[in-house]
């Protein structure tokens, strides 16, 4: 199969998430209702605290938080479009179909890495828009541009990550889809989500250097609370690149082990 | 599309599309590793290009393995396998696009129509839109699927109006080896008799190699050049209808059936570990 071929796989894995997409559109709309809620039960802290006596930059707080609540979304979209690749393809029992075609796994998994990160780009973008307005932000100075430019460039990362969480599906129908949040909670827990990292014990302080959302969340803090330029964030873009390249090679190899595992143990099917 | 071009059946007739040498697979069960986990145990068989071999056997013989085998979709623990010379596990790729397979389920997405399931499959295939376009709608009526019913989703669809879209999507790739899982088992006998005359038009008109694992005998005879039976793993015989009742001295495949594996051919058999 020709590189053109292989490309024209990856469509497909795209094209075939547009259409379910578009089938389960509602059910998006309200999943995303529910993440706003979501949002906003956390960026209201900020102003609870100040609320309840504490002494706080109740606007850099709120927007803080809201960077965190979104990028915490964002992640949650792309592991959850990864790790479904197998679980819902095994639910809906055309898993041998699509191992059994003549695509590789990278670009079968690219396939749905793609559609992942513009799908979530674009649900990430508009939480961020709704959950702003609950609040009187002044945003004039945000440099949104290198913001984007930041969360695109980690996407790389966070996509090799959930390859090796899609994994967890062929290991485990039951459970295994549900470990994929788990990944996303530890992944979030060590890279100062809500807080800085420097609040964190030492050994947690040393995990959230190897964390591209570390590097990310810190990016596109600095380019919304700050307005700070992309020339100026290379010290957070370059451990996102070196991360992304590593990771990608990394999610796939461990990827094949479990192929190869559940094709040893006859589990590639099993759908419970 | 892969457009492989292929001559005549007749030319190329001791060219081998399948070849199972000593294969083994065992299913590791809690509490059983003394091999009684055996899926397959030692079948060794070829199938010549454009022949159509079926193989019988109750639920759990293991019929399903040998297929998953061929499809790469599992790893035999003993032996090897080829599909026309390329070894499944070394050369999966090349095997894999030779190969289609029609199974008991008709796996689709259920939401999405048959033209959008076939549409992002040929994909996988290296199709682009531009040839999809007018080939979707054309091997949907060849398959007798009608135009008015292309854009409903499948689960609106009938076990038999599935069972055609699987059979066009196996199709629109056009393997050289049609892998057949059981697939007219539970279908009504008309969409069973539509099913088994389409079977046949592929062969002659597409020069494809069929193996066509089954427990419909009439089926198997219906099809088949040569029928073989698969018991707890073991292939008893392989060898044309005729050949194959003369051997165990009996009238009817039913009857060579019940001599050759001691037992009624609608007895269940072991679990299989993988069922489709």
């Amino acid at each position: 199969m020709t590189m053109k071929h292989e490309l024209i796989g990856l469509g497909g894995v795209v094209e075939r998430n547009v259409y379910l997409t578009r089938r389960y559109i509602w059910w998006d709309l309200a999943f995303f209702g529910w993440t706003v809620a979501n949002t906003l039960t956390i960026v209201f802290i900020a102003e609870g605290f100040e609320a309840t006596g504490g002494q706080i930059d109740v606007e850099r707080a709120t927007t803080t938080l809201l960077i965190g609540a979104v990028v915490w979304a964002y992640l949650g979209i792309i592991f959850e479009f990864i790790t479904e690749t197998v679980a819902w393809e095994r639910w809906e029992g055309t898993i041998e179909y699509t191992f059994m075609a003549p695509l590789s796994r990278g670009m079968h998994l690219g396939g749905t890495g793609v559609f992942s990160v513009i799908y979530g780009l674009l649900r990430a973008v508009l939480l961020f828009v709704v959950v702003a307005l609950f609040f009187d932000l002044a945003l004039e100075g945000a440099n949104f541009g290198a913001a984007l430019v930041i969360l695109i460039v980690a996407s790389v990362s966070f996509f090799g990550i959930g390859i090796m969480t899609a994994v967890l599906p062929l290991l485990s129908p039951e459970k295994g889809a549900q470990l994929g949040f788990v990944a996303q909670g530890l992944l979030l827990v060590v890279s100062g989500v809500y807080y800085p990292v420097s609040v964190l014990p030492d050994w947690m302080e040393w995990l959230s250097t190897i964390s591209p959302a570390t590097y990310a969340l810190d990016g596109i803090r600095a380019a919304i609370l700050d307005g700070a330029p992309l020339s100026s964030l290379w010290h957070d873009i370059w451990p996102l690149i070196v991360i992304g390249v590593a990771s990608i090679p990394l999610g796939l190899w461990v990827f094949s082990l479990g192929e190869r595992h559940a094709k040893r143990r006859g589990t590639l099917k099993r759908s419970g | 599309m892969i457009d492989l071009h292929l001559a005549p059946v007749e030319r190329h007739a001791a060219v081998v599309a399948v070849e199972l040498s000593d294969l083994g697979k065992d299913f590791r069960r809690r509490g059983k590793r003394d091999g009684s986990g055996a899926a397959l145990d030692g079948v060794t068989l070829t199938v010549e290009r454009g022949e159509c071999v079926a193989v019988l056997g109750q639920n759990g013989s293991g019929k399903s393995t040998v297929v998953r085998i061929l499809a790469t979709l599992l790893l035999a623990d003993r032996g090897s396998a080829t599909v026309f010379g390329h070894d499944v596990v070394t050369e999966a790729k090349a095997v894999r696009r030779l190969v289609n397979r029609v199974s008991v389920e008709a796996s689709f997405f259920k939401k999405l129509s048959a033209s959008e399931n076939l549409h992002y499959a040929a994909r996988f295939y290296g199709m682009t839109s531009g040839q999809t376009r007018g080939r979707i709608p054309e091997i949907l009526e060849r398959v007798g699927f009608p135009a008015a019913r292309r854009g409903e989703p499948m689960e609106n669809l009938s076990r038999g109006m599935q069972q055609k879209v699987a059979l066009a999507r196996a199709l629109l790739t056009s393997p050289v080896l049609l892998l057949l899982d059981e697939p007219t088992t539970g279908l009504d006998p008309r969409s069973k008799l539509e099913v088994q005359a389409f079977v046949r038009e592929v062969r002659e008109a597409h020069d494809a190699t069929i193996l066509l694992c089954t427990h419909d005998l009439t089926e198997a005879e219906a099809l088949a050049d040569r029928v073989g039976i698969l018991d707890r793993g073991r292939l008893l015989c392989l060898e044309p209808v005729d050949e194959l009742n003369r051997r165990y001295g009996a009238e009817t495949l039913e009857e060579a059936f019940f001599t050759a594996t001691g037992r009624e051919f609608d007895d269940e058999g072991p679990d299989e570990g993988v069922k489709t």
